[in-house]
């Protein structure tokens, strides 16, 4: 019986806020993301919320679901963000990661610290945020990150190369059909010309059943339960690996406990392992077992959002792009100051959130809620951030002229 | 389908918004089947083709020559009223509200209703509600009220002119639907006149892109084009300078955005009785020469004035509806608008500011001066939802309405 394995990835991740900032703030408040604590929007109340509605209650039930079944396993990427703000505000959420990743059966996965798009902008900015983060996991849960996830899965061929040059085992992408062609997700591929690098491709279909549709009454296949999930994987015809790769918080946050999600999880080992040869795996796992099967070709950036799967939630109109290349033009000064207070401050600005709050794709079709944004419009986003950016500025030009 | 209508004033003899809405609601309409015979207290030049449009003073035979710019402009008179019971106390003044148009129109629908058999009654606003009360009794068929702004709105959120509220409690009483057009309205019809929410529909004001007219020629402002040259940046207003248009407010913001951004130029365009007050005001905040007001401005002038500025700002602390920010978005010039505005439930591409928010207001306007790309993005956006802009839907809408009506009444 040929083995088959799910690889259950889950990304976490929650952006430092930028408090309501107006142009009359410039110069003389240089805190971005103080908003108030009992502001629903503050950094303090979005972190309470969604350790009590989804960070504890997931973690005890893949604690559970670990210590029950030997051979469960999953993956996580933590962003550097959202570990500062556990470690200050729910260190009880904190501990529950921490348990997880002790049993020896939870992989952490890489990234930029400030889950950013530095990639496309500054390599060694990159780099360094990449360092960053590798350095806070040791420091946290004491292992080393050796596979790798890129901001909203952004990847191209020159993220593969660039993984494969830095010793990864693997570096994840968006199963997409365009890239994909006939091929199926379910195999390790790896990038073009790679020497040790595997490349592990999103199954978007299975994975959004769970994360986006499993809650939909209207979905034909609601409601969705852990048997009916596995006989479509058992069904799936030649795999080797069932890479279900979403944010966390679909457990809790984005379906709900009353769609009983948590229920699917819970039994979802138990009917997947139900038959002989299936299994779960690790990324880096998955990546040691199996040869790549073909090289995948990705000259054009994808990720894993949207219908179109490019950047264009993040950068697609003017807006976001002034946002970004004028926060980027920054980039040699601000190494020069080592003022490691401004630098912080222009790492968290870098966050791929703040550009995604200015996107107007969705606005016109009155689709507001398509996405959480703190904010009334992408237009408030962009004169927010840019008020911001004006003080970071003010505050760098000042440096220079002191010095 | 045959209406009889009751309004106040026609383009191009218009000088507020409720003219453009009727006209363009009832051409619409008669496209879609209505046979519609329109009530005007004054006797027009223009000819309409596609209803009969008949002058109640010419009915009457009471002319009301000279009066005709007072009756036609239907803000004028209702605001001035409204002004009247608030600011000017143990006068009277606030006693007269315009009997003779209203007499002028009842006499009018005398006629009407002997000579035509009509299946609606649709009246305008609180100036024809008399008539219409009549026009109900006479026809015995459904009254319905259009609602373009009660008497809260005129008064800038006061009481306003008691008289003129009686008129309204009675009319929204005993008519068979209102007709509001803005959530916004319907819920304040609500809360002043006690009316159960069911009996209110909303249907928000569109504009017609037929009668939309194009820019033409070298700007009117010659000055601003020059300065725009040099760097400055214009941000304009419109509509009448009165408590309700929020403009105070925006006088402070302005101050603000000036001291941040000195090559900015506020152009105020319309007159009122708020304009005195505003061109002290800017001398005292000390940004009278960053400051231009227009006085009342139609056709070319109204035009360019959009089409001159950097950004529109409507500031109203109550607006029924407000289409002039859509106004600007066809001239090129994206819209800032308060969110006490009917336009902002459907209005999405825009900065929306709460009218008492003088820092937010500045913050915004300083920060699309600042960015072309903000300016850029949020007028490319709003041309999207402008371009989509028609009446056709509204009328196929209100003649479900007039037909269930119709029913209700025969059942």
């Amino acid at each position: 019986m040929a083995e088959r394995s799910i690889v259950f990835y889950l990304h976490v991740h929650q952006p430092h806020r930028l408090k309501h900032y107006t142009i009359f703030d410039v110069g003389k408040d240089h805190n971005y993301f103080d908003t108030p604590e009992d502001d629903k929007n503050s950094n303090q109340a979005v972190m309470h919320k969604v350790a009590q509605k989804s960070y504890i209650p997931t973690n005890a039930k893949l604690l559970e679901l670990l210590e029950q079944h030997p051979e469960f396993k999953l993956s996580l990427s933590i962003t550097g963000t959202v570990l500062e703000q556990l470690e200050e505000l729910a260190p009880d959420a904190l501990d529950s990661f921490k348990k997880l990743v002790d049993t020896g059966r939870v992989e952490i996965v890489g990234e930029t610290f400030h889950h950013s798009l530095a990639f496309f902008y500054n390599r060694e900015e990159f780099e360094t945020q990449v360092n960053m983060h590798k350095e806070k996991i040791e420091e946290l849960f004491g292992v080393t990150p050796t596979a790798f996830r890129n901001t909203e899965l952004a990847y191209n061929n020159e993220l593969g190369k660039w993984a494969d040059e830095n010793g990864y085992k693997a570096v994840l992408a968006e199963g997409w059909d365009k890239v994909l062609g006939w091929r199926s997700p379910n195999f390790v591929y790896k990038p073009p010309g790679a020497q040790n690098v595997k490349l592990l491709l999103k199954n978007y279909k299975l994975s959004d059943d769970i994360a986006f549709r499993f809650g939909r009454r209207d979905w034909e296949e609601w409601p969705l339960t852990a048997d009916k999930f596995a006989h479509w994987l058992n069904n799936s015809g030649d795999a080797t690996n069932f890479d279900l790769f979403m944010d966390y918080e679909t457990f809790g946050e984005h379906q709900w406990e009353d769609t009983g999600i948590f229920n699917f999880l819970h039994h979802l080992p138990e009917e997947w392992l139900k038959t002989e040869g299936n299994n779960f795996a690790t990324i880096s796992e998955i990546a040691d077992k199996y040869p790549a099967s073909d090289e995948v070709d990705v000259p054009h950036t994808i990720t894993w959002a949207d219908t179109e799967r490019d950047l264009s939630a993040w950068l697609g109109n003017g807006m976001q792009q002034q946002a970004i290349d004028n926060l980027y033009e920054l980039s040699k000064a601000m190494n020069e100051s080592s003022d490691w207070d401004l630098i912080e401050d222009w790492r968290r600005l870098q966050t791929s959130d703040h550009f995604y709050y200015m996107c107007t794709k969705w606005f016109s079709d009155g689709d507001v809620h398509a996405y959480f944004s703190p904010y009334q419009s992408p237009y408030e986003a962009f004169i927010n951030f840019m008020n911001c950016y004006q003080d970071l500025q003010l505050r760098l030009l000042q440096k220079d002229e002191g010095t | 389908m045959k209406v009889l209508m009751i309004g106040l004033e026609l383009p191009p003899d218009n000088s507020g918004g409720l003219g453009v809405a009727c006209y363009q609601l009832c051409k619409s309409l008669s496209k879609n089947g209505a046979d519609i015979d329109f009530i005007l207290p004054y006797e027009p030049k223009h000819k309409y083709d596609f209803m009969n449009v008949v002058s109640s003073s010419k009915i009457t035979n009471k002319f009301l020559d000279g009066k005709i710019n007072t009756i036609a402009g239907s803000a004028t008179l209702s605001t001035y009223d409204s002004h009247l019971f608030n600011s000017a106390p143990y006068r009277r003044g606030w006693l007269n509200i315009s009997a003779e148009p209203q007499d002028n129109y009842e006499a009018a629908v005398d006629v009407m209703t002997a000579k035509n058999v009509y299946d609606v009654i649709h009246a305008h606003d609180w100036m024809t509600f008399r008539a219409a009360l009549r026009a109900k009794q006479k026809a015995n068929c459904p009254l319905i009220v259009h609602v373009h702004s009660i008497e809260r709105d005129r008064s800038a959120g006061l009481e306003g002119n008691p008289m003129v509220r009686e008129i309204e409690a009675l009319t929204f009483m005993l008519a068979d639907k209102i007709i509001a057009v803005s959530q916004r309205t319907k819920d304040m019809i609500s809360e002043d006149y006690f009316i159960p929410a069911s009996k209110i529909d909303v249907l928000h004001n569109s504009l017609d892109l037929d009668d939309a007219i194009p820019l033409s020629g070298e700007n009117a402002y010659f000055f601003l084009s020059e300065m725009k040259k040099l760097g400055w940046k214009v941000v304009t207003s419109a509509g009448r300078t009165t408590g309700q248009k929020g403009l105070p407010n925006f006088m402070h913001a302005a101050q603000a955005v000036v001291h941040k951004l000195p090559k900015t130029i506020f152009l105020f365009v319309g007159s009122g009785e708020q304009l005195h007050e505003l061109m002290e005001l800017s001398a005292d905040l000390g940004i009278a020469k960053n400051v231009i007001f227009t006085g009342f401005q139609r056709g070319k002038n109204w035009r360019d004035a959009f089409a001159i500025a950097d950004l529109f700002v409507m500031p109203s602390i109550s607006e029924p509806f407000g289409l002039t920010p859509f106004e600007a978005v066809g001239y090129g010039t994206p819209a800032m608008i308060s969110k006490q505005s009917g336009i902002s439930e459907v209005f999405a591409n825009c900065l929306k500011i709460d009218f008492w928010d003088i820092n937010e207001m500045a913050n915004q306007i300083a920060s699309v001066l600042s960015y072309d790309s903000l300016r850029d993005e949020l007028h490319a956006n709003s041309w999207q939802e402008y371009a989509k802009l028609s009446w056709d839907s509204a009328a196929i809408k209100l003649l479900g309405t007039y037909e269930r009506q119709m029913a209700v009444n025969h059942g």
